[in-house]
């Protein structure tokens, strides 16, 4: 797509949410849902800062779609949900470096090749380091993961990816608070706490007590639910990852552990977590209400659930299966999975996790201070 | 039995509630309740469903005591004071103390069959105390009700509009409607009307107001025809209102012909002039507070040459009210800005040259009565008069918006609608707009539609579950 047109194309999601901006300005009456219309209430015109900072503060609840007297078929066509998906697709992409926004546009295959290469790639490279009758033999005792892929490969690979994505997300940040006209908010401590309990606790999918509009528009505290899953079984998965590193490469205890360890106990907990919390929001993407939504993010957001789903499911089969002859097979599976988890999560629906926050810290500083 | 009656499909129902807004969904789920087997004939698409109720966004209710979003108490001599002061006398006592009386506490009853309230916030302050606001306005309000209505096995058809309704000594036998494939005859033990005003029907407008009705702008659904009204007054029913009066107010004059809702109000009248057509003044915009006085500007500006009113204001003011949905005109010269509005650059000069030379100095405060008003000018402005001197210029313009009409059929303390001989329908009941002038014979009360519709809803379903018995 050329420059000019791919502009034209940014500039009308920009002035499509301008436009349903306006009439909430005006009509207001979704004030009590959540924080974006109290945000919004402090402006009277929306630059595109603005309205790159509002976008991301929508939470994709849908209670205002589902209450909206301008929402389809009135004339206003206001499909508030829609346009901000859209807009906040946008700065994702927008805010990913160079070569890197060319993945968005067919974001789900990109996540797809790049997982696919990656574990493809570990496998064949565990294949020749050690030879097949080593990979599809059975191994068991601390070390034995190495006997598939050598400790210096291992520690070399996974150790750039993690440095990359850091790096990226870091990077993706600092855009999106320059594209968003962010200024000093982000030195305001109180605004850090109050963003963190409000991550912590979903704060706005419970529709102010009675939950989001999913699948349909009954009110139901399933996708808080499932996103909870999500994002404790994350941090859960990613506590167990840093034990273990601690573990192995400062203490020199290398994994596997037993069941009972606590990077097996914190990895158990949140890949179980993972596994219903990305399978219950991709059920609910494929069962919900698609009015609302905005057609070209779907892929995007399946293809994260998706792939979240395959790391923590193989990451279980490993677990139960690592002292068979699959292990080697699973482990280059799995940690094929990871790669191309920690190489897509810059330029894919995991960069929302980065910008929610930014934008709960400087939704919670105006709050607090009454200034934007 | 003729060809027609053969095409209709019959629907046997204890209680036939006609409408789908907030009076009608709050008689069947009373009547549900009771017992009663409960038929909803909701004449839009269920996308555009609740009538007017979904472009609303409080409930006025007496309560003694404050709670977690009403600031504090408001009592029955209150409410009634304030309705005597917007009706101007012009209500029915009994009546009217029937709502507010029914209305007590009725935010409890709301809450338990699902509507959910929060605090007044920004911008709507003043009615905290009496007036509690639906969390995400008034068509979350129809959708809690819906979902309970399903919850109860209340049937709703949409699509379907009552055509028409068999009467026999004074007991309805039957109602004619039309769904979006076919006809129905539907025999109820008892019918609920509750199915709006007449202010959908464009003809019957003009038959009332005239060809002025023509630049009329209908504020909500366009859904709301008056076939049970007019259908109920051929059949002998008492009706009681002026057809002219309504809930009227001024309203941008770019606001689409129906369905505006609340996000076409313009807040700026107060901090401006309003010219007409001939580019004069013609009442004093700054005579109170913009809430007190934005249900009287829809007549005035329906009493202007083409029903339009022109807002001028200059950039001291532009942030001093709510924003409205649609920019203003914007000009560096007040000539400029009459020219784009299509006004007499000269005429509109020399009124504001006039307003302006008539303001005196003082302290100009938005959110009181500042006395800042003119001196030597007819009509004078009262509070806010500073000149209209500082560029860039704006202007809006102000068409007359109307919310419901008040033409109503006359109901007895038990919902039942009355005949002309004073005696009442045995089994037909009436609620919301259609009831209105009962209660509003002009003016009108923020909130107070839907207190008229929930109050005047739950007795109607009430006593049509009961007579049912009968």
């Amino acid at each position: 797509m050329s420059w000019e047109l791919k502009r034209k194309q940014q500039d009308a999601v920009l002035q499509e949410a301008n436009r349903v901006m306006g009439i909430c300005n005006a009509c207001r009456y979704c004030e009590g849902i959540c924080a974006l219309f109290p945000a919004m209430e402090m402006r009277r015109t929306f630059t595109a800062g603005d309205l790159n900072y509002l976008a991301n503060l929508c939470h994709n609840c849908r209670g205002c779609y589902y209450c909206c007297q301008y929402a389809p078929p009135h004339e206003f066509q206001l499909n508030f949900p829609q346009a901000m998906s859209a807009l906040r697709a946008q700065t994702y992409e927008q805010t990913a470096p160079g070569f890197l926004k060319k993945l968005f546009p067919n974001n789900a295959f990109y996540v797809f090749a790049v997982s696919l290469l990656a574990t493809v790639l570990l496998t064949a490279f565990a294949l020749c380091a050690k030879g097949a009758s080593v990979f599809f033999a059975s191994h068991t005792g601390p070390g034995s993961f190495y006997q598939i892929i050598p400790y210096g490969a291992m520690l070399l690979i996974f150790c750039l990816a993690a440095l990359f994505t850091v790096v990226a997300l870091i990077r993706g940040v600092i855009a999106f608070w320059k594209i968003s006209d962010g200024k000093l908010q982000w030195l305001d401590l109180a605004a850090h706490k109050q963003a963190i309990r409000d991550v912590l606790t979903l704060k706005y999918l419970d529709g102010g007590g009675d939950g989001c509009n999913y699948p349909d528009n009954q009110f139901s505290m399933i996708r808080r639910k499932f996103h909870h899953a999500t994002f404790y079984g994350f941090l859960l998965c990613l506590a167990s990852t840093t034990v273990a590193f601690i573990m192995d490469h400062g203490f020199g205890w290398p994994a596997p552990y037993g069941f009972f360890s606590l990077p097996v106990l914190l990895g158990t907990a949140g890949g179980l977590g993972l596994v219903v919390g990305t399978g219950g929001m991709l059920w609910l993407k494929t069962v919900m209400d698609a009015r609302p939504a905005d057609p070209a993010s779907i892929g995007m957001d399946m293809a994260f659930s998706t792939l979240l789903f395959l790391v923590s499911l193989s990451g279980l089969l490993l677990l139960v299966l690592r002292s068979t002859e699959l292990m080697g097979l699973l482990l280059c599976v799995h940690l094929g999975l990871v790669l191309g988890l920690f190489l897509t999560m810059p330029c894919g629906k995991f960069v929302h996790v980065v910008f929610r926050y930014a934008a709960l810290v400087r939704n919670a500083h105006e709050q607090r201070t009454g200034q934007v | 039995m003729n060809k027609e009656q053969t095409t209709l499909d019959h629907i046997n129902t204890d209680v036939l509630v006609i409408g789908g807004g907030n009076a009608a969904l709050t008689a069947a789920i009373t009547a549900r309740e009771l017992g009663a087997n409960v038929l909803v004939l909701e004449s839009s698409p269920v996308e555009v469903r609740g009538g007017n109720s979904r472009h609303t966004r409080n409930i006025r209710y007496i309560h003694d005591a404050a709670n977690s979003f009403l600031t504090g108490p408001y009592l029955e001599e209150e409410c009634y004071n304030d309705l005597l002061m917007v009706t101007k006398g012009n209500t029915t006592e009994h009546m009217a103390r029937l709502v507010i009386r029914g209305s007590h506490n009725v935010g409890d009853w709301m809450m338990a069959h699902g509507c959910r309230f929060q605090p007044a916030m920004r911008g709507t302050l003043h009615l905290s105390r009496t007036n509690a606001f639906f969390r995400g306005g008034g068509k979350a309000l129809i959708n809690a009700y819906h979902e309970t209505c399903r919850r109860l096995g209340v049937q709703v058809m949409y699509d379907t509009e009552a055509l028409d309704l068999e009467i026999s000594n004074g007991n309805c036998t039957a109602v004619r409607a039309r769904g979006p494939q076919k006809e129905y005859l539907i025999r109820p033990r008892a019918v609920v009307l509750a199915s709006g005003g007449y202010q959908g029907n464009s003809a019957w407008l003009r038959e009332a107001w005239g060809p002025t009705a023509e630049n009329f702008l209908i504020r909500g659904t366009p859904y709301d025809k008056g076939a049970m009204l007019k259908a109920m007054m051929e059949k002998g029913a008492k009706t009681i209102g002026d057809p002219t009066q309504g809930h009227c107010v001024a309203i941008d004059g770019r606001a689409p012909k129906f369905d505006g809702g609340i996000c076409t109000r313009l807040d700026c009248v107060p901090f401006g002039i309003v010219l007409n057509k001939k580019g004069q003044r013609f009442y004093n915009e700054g005579e109170e507070f913009w809430p007190k006085r934005y249900a009287i500007w829809g007549r005035l500006v329906a009493g202007q040459p083409d029903q339009i009113g022109y807002v001028f204001i200059d950039s001291k003011s532009i942030n001093l009210f709510m924003p409205s949905v649609f920019p203003p005109l914007e000009s560096d010269t007040v000539g400029g800005l009459a020219e784009q509005m299509g006004l007499d650059p000269a005429v509109v000069e020399e009124t504001v040259r006039v307003f302006n030379a008539s303001t005196k100095p003082g302290n100009f405060n938005s959110n009181e009565l500042d006395g800042l008003a003119t001196e030597g000018l007819d009509p004078p402005k009262t509070n806010w008069a500073r000149p209209i001197d500082t560029p860039p210029y704006y202007g809006y313009t102000l068409r007359p918006g109307i919310t419901f009409t008040y033409l109503s059929l006359v109901i007895n303390e038990k919902g039942q609608v009355v005949q002309t001989n004073d005696a009442p329908f045995g089994n037909i009941f009436a609620a919301g707009e259609i009831t209105s002038g009962n209660v509003l014979g002009q003016g009108y009360m923020a909130g107070f539609g839907m207190t008229i519709g929930t109050v005047f809803g739950r007795l109607a379903g009430k006593e049509a579950a009961t007579c049912l018995g009968n």
